[in-house]
């Protein structure tokens, strides 16, 4: 097919991922930041909108991401001080204003219900939209392990700014000539390296000079900072017990609320009764989106006193009597005869001459996020308007609640985002602003801090959605060794990006399942047909970390090794071939299993189980090893290898890999929420378990180069895997294949 | 009013006796070092010691501990980075962070018995959770802190 001019153009700014959306914005001026756009105190000079000096010599950056663990401070910043030169010890960060320049476009264009192969005129035409609408929404996220994908040309554009500009500055205050100056350690310097100005003395000097428009980057031959793994810069304060999180936001005249949310989901507070006095500890009680709350000076008594002190009227939501019993049913008629909202067809279908179908159906239940900081936000509504104190993924979103909330312009409402006490996809969502601010606008002029207990906190989450899946095969048995002709995957679920897209925006729900979950697996399958049914439900779903990829990954890979062995294939070797011509992905796998030591003998009752996804722009492929002894399942180590595109951390990297792999194993052996009577069964960590020191196994992390110029996520990547790999590790140790979600032995 | 030293200062606060300790530090005090995590014992955030032993804030009522010294992360390593604070900054263990005070309490606490310990005593002793899956991380910096503090007795 012959392609316009403009549709070539288009489609090579969207097809090139990353890069295409850095080079589109790093040729709109607006990216770059106007310099008063920063809180410039007086002793700062802005260089534009993402860095300032200030007189002590320091070099501060703008992160508008949120450091939830992930090393998105560091990282951020080390992409700014690379490209200005700045000593790494003078680099500090800051949460910049909610501003459109901050936004993040990647993650938009991620979210699209497309797997990235797919292309046509739709698709690139959505993805074109997308990319306009995320432009001009302005929308400030983390998420979708695309901060640094984002980022990677911005921010380095800015540094390269700034550093332009330092070195004029540098000129005007000494009158040697720009071209005579370098910059180099955090100084601007004569060639021979004596020091004509630091960064601090040219506060005065910047003045009203201009940036350039299109500064040179660095080649990344001449990188000094990127690819180093410097010290994290949120790591002393964290070590001392000093990092301010959202629950430990303390402002004058603060009060506490504790909440009750609706027993059954969708459900309402509609009145209470007290049982006798209002104590002199509760100033309020107050009914506020899907529940009650109770506003006091002490939370630990608030949270008492709405078990003690009062009796609540409840509207039923509109499912009272869902249990996960027909949830199963229900799935497994649409299993059957559920029309798809999306089937996709790669390669031509051969009749086999003598066909043999394998066949499997796999399982994932609803998981919480149990987030380590339970859900809080603190806001104050006054003459002065709105100020929102919150661990948030988006503070644009927050900022768009809490004004409608209020009833004020957003314009009137001030975001701060604290450190975040763990994200994975929880803290993208609002619900917490709506109580805050309704308790706020209860008690005019005082902020109100309203937190969860852990018990809230489990059974009022906004679910990974449970899943079910059909995979088929077919094989051709009529030669003398079997031979793979193609491959069906029906799957099942709710969309969580419809369901997302609905409740921050009120946008239609495309009824489209949610787009990672139908990604296609690399391998190159003669024949591959996916059909998704989208369940309608009663029950909130959400972004959980790695989104879709976090159960069909399980049902993809499980079933892979369920096509190895009836081809009498091993499992490593049977994806080598169908990776033949994927060399970032087998150089991924290989490394994997080399590491593991792949083939070697274990002792009986042992294990090792292999899985590969790409995912988020990075590929990683683990091996798990696994140990059942006495009917009990113990992972004993896991190999992981990721090539995830230029390194800027490589620390963070492997620190983040071991992060998705816990998270996922968590998930792999324990995580199951299940629904009774319209309600969450499980509320704490006892029924929701995790794993723990003592399950944590030996894991190593491996860093495969592949030559690729984008940078890929690393938040998310790692978490897939690890539930196949562990299920396929327990097939070679005990002959049993466990098609669930948690796994269990029995 | 209950008296109480906490980080070596004295205060006397007017709380029911069966108020955790973890909210009076919080609450009262100001001092919001110690996290809450479960608010049932089961996860190890709100960690502190009470006379030099671990214990979990949010389950022990404050007025147990009255007159008894109480240490919390910030009081910790006011001074001087205290050795195992300092082992964790060398070994970059923290990823979000809010489950570290608690597991840096506890591993003070384990030191304190045992100075030079396995791997399995580190599993069996820290029994705290981090959903951020630093673990193999905690590992390592307990076994620097211990040569650390070894080396300097
Ligand atoms: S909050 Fe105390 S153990 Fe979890
Ligand atoms: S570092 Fe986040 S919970 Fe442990």
């Amino acid at each position: 097919m012959k392609l316009s001019r403009r549709k070539a153009i288009i489609g090579g700014i969207v097809g090139a991922g990353f890069v295409g959306v850095g080079w589109w914005f790093a040729q709109e001026r607006d990216r770059l930041g106007d310099v008063r756009l920063f809180n410039v105190k007086s002793d700062q000079a802005a260089l534009n909108g993402w860095v300032k000096i200030d007189r002590h010599d320091s070099v501060i950056v703008a992160v508008p991401r949120a450091e939830m663990g992930q090393g998105v401070q560091t990282g951020l910043a080390m992409l700014v001080a690379e490209e200005m030169d700045a000593r790494w010890d003078q680099v500090r960060v800051e949460d910049p204003p909610d501003d459109p320049v901050y936004r993040n476009v990647t993650v938009l264009l991620d979210a699209l219900p497309f797997s990235p192969e797919v292309r046509g005129a739709t698709v690139d035409g959505a993805r074109w939209a997308t990319g306009k609408v995320a432009g001009v929404l302005g929308i400030s996220i983390t998420g979708g392990s695309t901060s640094m994908r984002d980022a990677f040309l911005p921010m380095r554009t800015a540094g390269a700014v700034a550093r332009d500009l330092l070195l004029r500055a540098a000129s005007r205050k000494s009158g040697v000539a720009a071209g005579d100056l370098v910059v180099s350690e955090g100084a601007v310097r004569r060639r021979d390296g004596a020091v004509v100005a630091r960064f601090g003395e040219l506060v005065d000097f910047v003045g009203d000079l201009k940036p350039v428009q299109a500064p040179k980057l660095k080649d990344p031959a001449q990188f000094k900072l990127l690819g180093k793994s410097l010290p994290r810069i949120d790591v002393p304060a964290k070590v001392r017990g000093t990092a301010t999180f959202g629950i430990d936001v303390r402002q004058p005249d603060q009060l506490h609320a504790a909440v009750r949310n609706a027993p059954t989901f969708g459900g309402a507070a509609v009145g209470f009764d007290l049982k006798g006095e209002l104590p002199k500890e509760i100033k309020k009680v107050v009914i506020v989106p899907g529940g009650i709350a109770a506003i006091g000076t002490s939370w630990w008594f608030a949270n008492r006193f709405l078990d003690d002190g009062l009796v609540v009227r409840w509207r039923p939501g509109p499912a009272p009597k869902l249990d996960s019993a027909a949830l199963w049913k229900q799935y497994e008629g649409l299993l059957e005869t559920g029309s798809a909202a999306l089937t996709r067809t790669l390669g031509e279908a051969v009749k086999a001459a003598k066909p043999r179908v394998v066949e499997a159906t796999y399982r994932a239940p609803y998981l919480a996020h149990a987030t380590m900081e339970p859900m809080n936000c603190t806001a104050r509504v006054g003459k002065r308007g709105v100020e929102v104190w919150m661990p948030n993924q988006s503070p644009t979103l927050v900022r768009k609640v809490a004004a409608e909330t209020a009833g004020v312009a957003t314009a009137n409402v001030t975001v701060h985002t604290t450190f975040l006490g763990g994200g994975f996809g929880r803290r993208f969502e609002t619900d917490l602003v709506r109580q805050a601010v309704t308790c706020a606008l209860a008690m005019p002029e005082r902020p109100v801090q309203v937190l969860w207990s852990r018990e809230e906190d489990i059974r009022h989450d906004f679910y990974r959605p449970m899943a079910l899946a059909r995979w088929r095969g077919e094989l051709d048995v009529s030669g003398g060794t079997p031979r793979l002709t193609g491959v069906t995957k029906r799957q099942v679920g709710q969309s969580s990006s419809d369901a997302f897209t609905e409740r921050a925006f009120g946008a239609p729900a495309l009824g489209q399942p949610e787009g990672n979950a139908v990604e296609n697996p690399a391998y190159a399958f003669p024949f591959y047909r996916l059909e998704a049914v989208v369940a309608d439900g009663a029950v909130p779903v959400g972004f959980w970390r790695s989104v879709g990829h976090s159960h069909s990954t399980f049902f993809d890979e499980s079933f892979v090794d369920e096509l190895a062995n009836a081809l009498g294939k091993d499992p490593f070797t049977f994806r080598r071939e169908l990776l033949a011509d994927k060399p970032r992905h087998l150089r991924v796998l290989e490394t994997a299993a080399h590491e593991a030591g792949w083939g070697s003998p274990l002792p009986p009752g042992y294990g090792r189980g292999i899985a590969l996804r790409a995912s988020f722009g990075s590929i990683v492929a683990q091996v798990a090893e696994v140990a059942v002894e006495g009917g009990a399942l113990r992972v004993t180590r896991v190999t992981c290898a990721v090539d995830c595109g230029p390194v800027i951390h490589p620390q963070i990297v492997r620190m983040q890999m071991e992060s998705g792999i816990i998270y996922g194993l968590s998930a792999a052996l324990h995580g199951e929420i299940t629904v009774s009577e319209g309600s969450v069964e499980q509320a704490n960590f006892p029924d929701y378990e995790v794993v723990r020191l003592a399950e944590a196994p030996a894991m190593s992390v491996h860093i495969v180069d592949g030559a690729a110029a984008e940078v890929g996520g690393i938040g998310e990547p790692g978490t897939p895997p690890i539930a196949p790999a562990v299920a396929n590790a327990v097939f070679a140790a005990t002959g049993k294949r466990l098609r669930d979600l948690p796994l269990r032995l029995a | 009013m209950i008296a109480l030293i906490v980080d070596g200062r004295r205060y006397d606060v007017d709380v029911p006796a069966d108020k955790p300790l973890l909210w009076v530090l919080r609450e009262d005090l100001a001092i919001v070092g110690p996290k809450f995590g479960c608010g049932i014992a089961v996860c190890g955030a709100c960690t502190v010691h009470v006379d030099g032993d671990a214990v979990r804030s949010c389950s022990v009522p404050v007025g147990e501990v009255a007159g008894r010294a109480v240490t919390t992360i910030e009081g910790l390593g006011r001074d001087q980075l205290h050795a195992v604070q300092r082992a964790w900054i060398e070994e970059q263990v923290p990823q979000c962070g809010y489950c570290q005070p608690g597991f840096i309490m506890a591993a003070v606490a384990l030191l304190k018995d045992k100075p030079q310990p396995t791997d399995r005593d580190i599993d069996e002793a820290l029994t705290n959770i981090c959903r951020c899956g630093t673990y193999s991380a905690i590992r390592r910096a307990v076994h620097r802190a211990a040569a650390i503090m070894g080396g300097a007795s």
